[in-house]
């Protein structure tokens, strides 16, 4: 290893993008995970037993909310930052989803604020944050399928038309997302709520986990057939044998989590939901890599100048730590944040 | 009028969707800062009369940051949905400046608002204290990198065209500190103190009015005339330092701003007027000879370039700009004028009992919400045609999205942000109504809170 310019420029523009295509990975899995409980929450809403369970869903969230929308934020600045081309690309494509996404983000996100400080209107709030919920994360559903799908691109523009987006692939993602953001919410309420909301959120937690099993078996029989490179990576024998912990374990993953909600465990069943969250997003991945515009740019070609991605990673790799230990803090120090009697 | 025009309504819907937003930073920087203060205060003299004014003002901080933060999030998403071309081809500028406010910023406050508003009894007091202190910076951080950015497109350097038109950054200090950065930034922090120091001063002058909550009332009436008696005057002078900084590099801004259409020296100040960009003159003007040249150049044969000496492309339209300008300027000699009214009568100990002027101030304290939106149409419109200024124009960064899709997005955003902005509006009016808590600091044992939201602090006692 010489060290000389010459190795840095030509290893830079290769092992950026792959690290930012990590950091991007991680900040929308957090997001997919934290905006995922919140927003389950809101769908379970108007479906919770009484008001007062209602009072504690929502307190048990709303030190927590405004953190957890910063990773979407993070997700959408860190993609115009570090791949412009695909950002440019992906947001006119998903114009209006993105737009009903944000609004019903919007909704519910005032009503946090509203709700409690109303009486009369307060029927109002209620109805803005579980419809707000709903659709926001219905759209994020529909955005993640027509991803997986891709988009019309011509000389790095999106060429396509305003409803491209709305396909019967995305209905299905957005209809898997809604029950996957339901299993971790209801698992979020084992852990926090108290005993009577707990043993009703074990109860849409069975619901929820037969939803998504299903999903998730209809997905890994309907994604390879999009791309007829995702078949062949999935199905080459020499893959076949390397990928298959994934299925193997998701199937575990489901069977296990069945089981600890069997058994009235507290805090496992979130654990497992995250698990298989993230096998899910881990078979996406595979399925995808190096797309960011599938099936017709790679992370290298929509990758932002060196310079600039380089720019960014200074400032972020002693950050992100940083973000995720205060962020840990305040889950720790607001823990206990439900409402009515604390538990031990 | 067949085909809808996405680039006007992308333009409009932007204009409405940021002008919103702004309102909310402009409050909640003041705002965070004036609470580190109030607790500073109250840590440092443990008079409980700081913490139960913290307190109340925390709620009022909790709705505007939360309208903040909403209105926020739908910005980082309208550089791709409107302004694709933008994006794509100055990513690599812009792009960095927006993720470092979302890491430096976004995350500071959203990780400690929460230890903030719901702490108090849970954590130490320097624990609350330090994450005030978190929050407040975490606001003036944001201010700094989205300035920096907006600056970089009004006074662009520090980069280089490539043959694809993408932009790429050569010196990245030039690019954060470029030329306008440092005035804007001034700027706009100041205004962001003016116009919650005008609000605070005008709320506390109502309770004073109303004869309830009288010992807290007169603390933020104290405390804002504090800042606005010093801070209004020297706005003035940034301001004019903002003005001849413009002047270096946007000419053309300057000259829609003061609505001259022909180069001369010993420009006139037009006072009033009604421009026409048609006929390439002004109706109805009236004018105070030499006194622009004097302002603009700080001399009084100081040559003014006119409209007429840009070509008809590169000229933005002046009506906005020039009514806008005498807007924010007007508004700040209101201000400089209520701080010196106001520490006058204070020193002969008349200011409580001078009701005529705290019923004026009453009226006037939200005036500073106008002037910050008057001084943004200044700044944005006076720059147009161009995004970047003098590299890429609006017509070229806007998004290939059909105008159907943006006149749906619009109607949406004027609907669901009319809702939300008049219930804001609402709860405020409604804490303020209730007045500050005056309640011992450290409540009884068993007295825990029933419910942790933001408001739930201030709805339910």
């Amino acid at each position: 290893m010489t060290g000389t310019g010459a190795d840095m420029t030509e290893f830079l523009p290769v092992i950026l993008p792959l690290v930012w295509a990590a950091i991007l990975a991680l900040a929308v899995f957090l997001y997919v995970l934290l905006g995922g409980y919140d927003l389950g929450l809101g769908v379970l809403f108007p479906l919770a037993p009484s008001d007062k369970d209602r009072d504690a869903m929502m307190g048990s969230v709303a030190p927590f909310w405004d953190g957890n929308e910063t990773w979407l934020v993070l997700g959408g600045g860190g993609l115009l930052a570090a791949f412009p081309l695909a950002y440019s690309v992906m947001l006119p494509a998903l114009y209006l989803p993105i737009i009903l996404m944000l609004i019903g983000l919007i909704l519910r996100g005032v009503a946090f604020e509203f709700r409690f400080k109303s009486e009369r209107y307060r029927w109002m709030w209620d109805m803005a944050f579980s419809l707000g919920s709903v659709l926001a994360a219905l759209m994020q559903g529909a955005i993640m399928g027509a991803f997986v799908q891709g988009f019309a691109v011509t000389d790095n523009k999106f060429s396509g038309g305003a409803f491209d987006w709305l396909t019967p692939f995305s209905v299905l993602t957005a209809a898997a997302l809604l029950s996957g953001y339901v299993l971790l919410s209801a698992g979020w309420l084992i852990m926090k709520a108290d005993e009577a909301l707990r043993e009703w959120a074990y109860g849409i937690a069975y619901t929820a986990l037969v939803a998504v099993a299903t999903f998730i078996v209809i997905f890994s029989l309907w994604t390879p057939f999009l791309h007829p490179e995702i078949a062949a990576r999935w199905f080459k024998p020499a893959n076949m044998v390397m990928l298959s912990p994934v299925p193997l374990v998701t199937v575990a993953s489901v069977v296990a989590l069945w089981m600890q909600l069997n058994r009235r465990r507290r805090y496992t069943p979130f654990l497992l939901a995250t698990v298989l969250f993230l096998l899910c997003y881990t078979g996406l991945a595979v399925s995808l890599f190096p797309y960011i515009i599938p099936p017709n740019i790679t992370i290298w070609q929509a990758a932002a100048a060196p310079d600039s991605q380089l720019f960014m990673l200074y400032g972020a790799i002693p950050i992100l730590p940083i973000i995720l230990g205060y962020t840990a803090y305040s889950y720790y120090v607001l823990w206990d944040t439900t409402g009515h009697d604390a538990y031990h | 009028m067949s085909e809808l025009d996405p680039l006007l309504l992308s333009r409009i819907q932007f204009a409405f969707t940021i002008s919103f937003h702004i309102l909310f930073p402009s409050f909640t920087i003041g705002l965070a800062a004036w609470l580190v203060v109030l607790e500073a205060l109250w840590l440092k003299t443990g008079k409980a009369i700081y913490m139960d004014v913290a307190r109340h003002w925390t709620k009022i901080f909790a709705v505007s940051f939360g309208m903040g933060v909403v209105s926020g999030v739908v910005l980082s998403y309208e550089f791709g949905t409107n302004w694709s071309e933008l994006s794509r081809r100055g990513g690599n500028v812009i792009g960095p400046l927006m993720s470092y406010e979302v890491l430096t910023a976004f995350f500071l406050e959203a990780g400690f608002l929460g230890i903030m508003l719901f702490g108090w009894k849970r954590v130490p007091r320097w624990v609350h204290f330090f994450a005030t202190c978190m929050v407040a910076l975490g606001t003036a951080i944001s201010a700094f990198w989205i300035l920096s950015a907006n600056s970089w497109m009004q006074t662009p350097v520090g980069f280089r065209v490539a043959d694809d038109g993408v932009l790429h950054v050569t010196d990245w200090w030039q690019v954060i500190f470029n030329p306008s950065f440092p005035y804007r930034f001034a700027h706009m922090v100041a205004a962001a103190y003016l116009t919650t120091a005008f609000i605070v001063a005008g709320i506390g002058a109502w309770y004073v009015l109303r004869n309830r909550s009288v010992p807290h009332g007169r603390i933020m009436l104290g405390m804002g005339l504090s800042l606005l008696v010093w801070l209004a005057p020297l706005q003035l002078v940034i301001g004019d330092l903002h003005g001849l900084n413009t002047r270096l590099h946007q000419p053309a801004k300057i000259a829609a701003l003061e609505a001259h259409w022909e180069t001369q020296r010993r420009a006139p100040l037009i006072l009033f007027a009604l421009p026409d960009p048609k006929a390439e003159t002004n109706h109805y003007e009236l004018a105070i000879p030499a006194l622009g040249s004097l302002i603009l150049t700080h001399e009084w044969d100081g040559e003014i370039r006119g409209l007429k000496s840009f070509p008809p492309e590169d000229r933005p339209n002046p009506i906005i700009p020039f009514f806008a300008f005498r807007i924010m300027v007007g508004i700040g000699l209101i201000m400089i004028a209520v701080g010196v009214i106001g520490s006058i009568l204070w020193l002969r100990g008349r200011l409580y009992t001078s009701r005529w002027f705290l019923s004026v101030l009453v009226w006037v304290s939200p005036l500073g919400f106008l002037a910050v939106l008057a001084g943004w149409f200044v700044a944005e419109v006076g720059r147009q045609p161009w995004t970047v200024y003098g590299v890429l124009r609006t017509a070229d960064a806007v998004s290939p999205v059909p105008g159907g899709s943006v006149l749906a997005s619009l109607i949406l955003f004027v609907l669901v942000y009319g809702i939300v902005f008049g219930a804001g509006l609402y709860y405020i009016a409604k804490l303020v109504q209730r007045g500050p808590d005056e309640t011992p600091p450290v409540p009884e044992k068993g007295e825990a809170d029933l419910s942790h939201r933001p408001m739930a602090a201030a709805g339910n006692p």
